[in-house]
């Protein structure tokens, strides 16, 4: 499967923080690489994403997509900048 | 061209996602950028049907005037230009990854903004080339260069570039360096990938060129 972005997964994001999330700057858990979310590496699987440090490879965020409702782990992605 | 109760506004290169859901409850979800500049009042989406596509052959043949659609956006803050951000401005597209671009342009001359754009647009075939007429019409403006590549089939007199976008291409088109260019890449993942990492090598400053990479189609 062919890998898109960030870009991708920003509506989902949007509804989850209520704000655009893609110029959002985090920290890579697994390497300490930093970088906006919209340069994540994104791979889109119903129902939802996994998205990868583009550094490292590692997963920073996974997204579940159920119905009407979404589940965000970003435990891995520690987000630098204040909400 | 949508009409849009409530639509707050969008700026150029944001996009949208659009939700299909079938009479058994299955959804399918596909993000679309827009096409319209802000100043337009309307919204246009143009999408590529994918032949093995969810929602495109959906929204490509079955769509009626009058039909309703679920929308969310506008969506996304990273890609988007507008005119306070100034350039000179280097727009790199593969495919439909020109939708995006099409709004910035038209945002740029509904402003009156004077920023020097120069666009490399990537395309299989001169059949494929979306807004062509249009990419015409804004490369009339003197401070607007727009250069198209065919990498499957061209015309015989074809004047353009022929191939892949690559190094030799990206250093011909991007500005100097010192101009310290706002580039924009977009399109599939592999020809987005390759040209933002050889613009970087030209020594571009990664942090003013931004991504944005579409899933599977050709160019």
């Amino acid at each position: 499967m062919q890998a898109v972005d960030g870009n991708a997964i920003a509506g989902d994001l949007f509804e989850i923080f209520g704000t655009d999330m893609t110029t959002a700057r985090g920290a890579c858990a697994h390497c300490g690489a930093t970088m906006p979310i919209a340069e994540l590496v994104v791979y889109l699987r119903a129902p939802g994403a996994v998205a990868r440090c583009r550094s490292c490879g590692g997963v920073v965020m996974v997204l579940v997509n159920v119905r009407d409702t979404i589940q965000l782990d970003h435990e891995s992605f520690r987000l630098l900048d204040a909400l | 061209m949508l009409e849009l109760p409530d639509w707050p506004g969008h700026r150029a290169g944001q996009h949208v996602d659009i939700r299909l859901t079938a009479e058994d409850g299955y959804q399918a979800q596909r993000s679309y950028s827009i096409a319209s500049a802000p100043e337009d009042g309307y919204l246009v989406l143009t999408v590529q049907e994918l032949d093995d596509g969810e929602v495109s052959p959906y929204l490509a043949e079955e769509l009626r005037s009058g039909d309703q659609l679920e929308l969310r956006g506008p969506i996304g803050g990273y890609f988007v230009w507008e005119q306070s951000l100034e350039g000179p401005l280097l727009l790199v597209a593969g495919g439909s990854g020109i939708v995006p671009f099409r709004a910035m342009l038209r945002h740029r001359a509904a402003t009156g903004s004077k920023v020097p754009v120069r666009v490399l647009y990537s395309s299989r075939s001169i059949d494929e080339v979306i807004y062509r007429e249009e990419l015409a019409r804004f490369g009339a403006d003197e401070a607007v260069d727009v250069r198209l590549t065919l990498t499957r089939a061209w015309p015989q007199a074809w004047p353009g570039h022929r191939g892949r976008i690559d190094r030799q291409l990206l250093e011909e088109v991007a500005w100097p360096t010192a101009e310290q260019p706002l580039i924009y890449v977009c399109g599939p993942s592999g020809l987005v990938e390759a040209a933002a990492n050889t613009l970087v090598e030209i020594g571009h400053q990664a942090g003013r060129v931004k991504t944005e990479r579409f899933g599977p189609t050709g160019t």
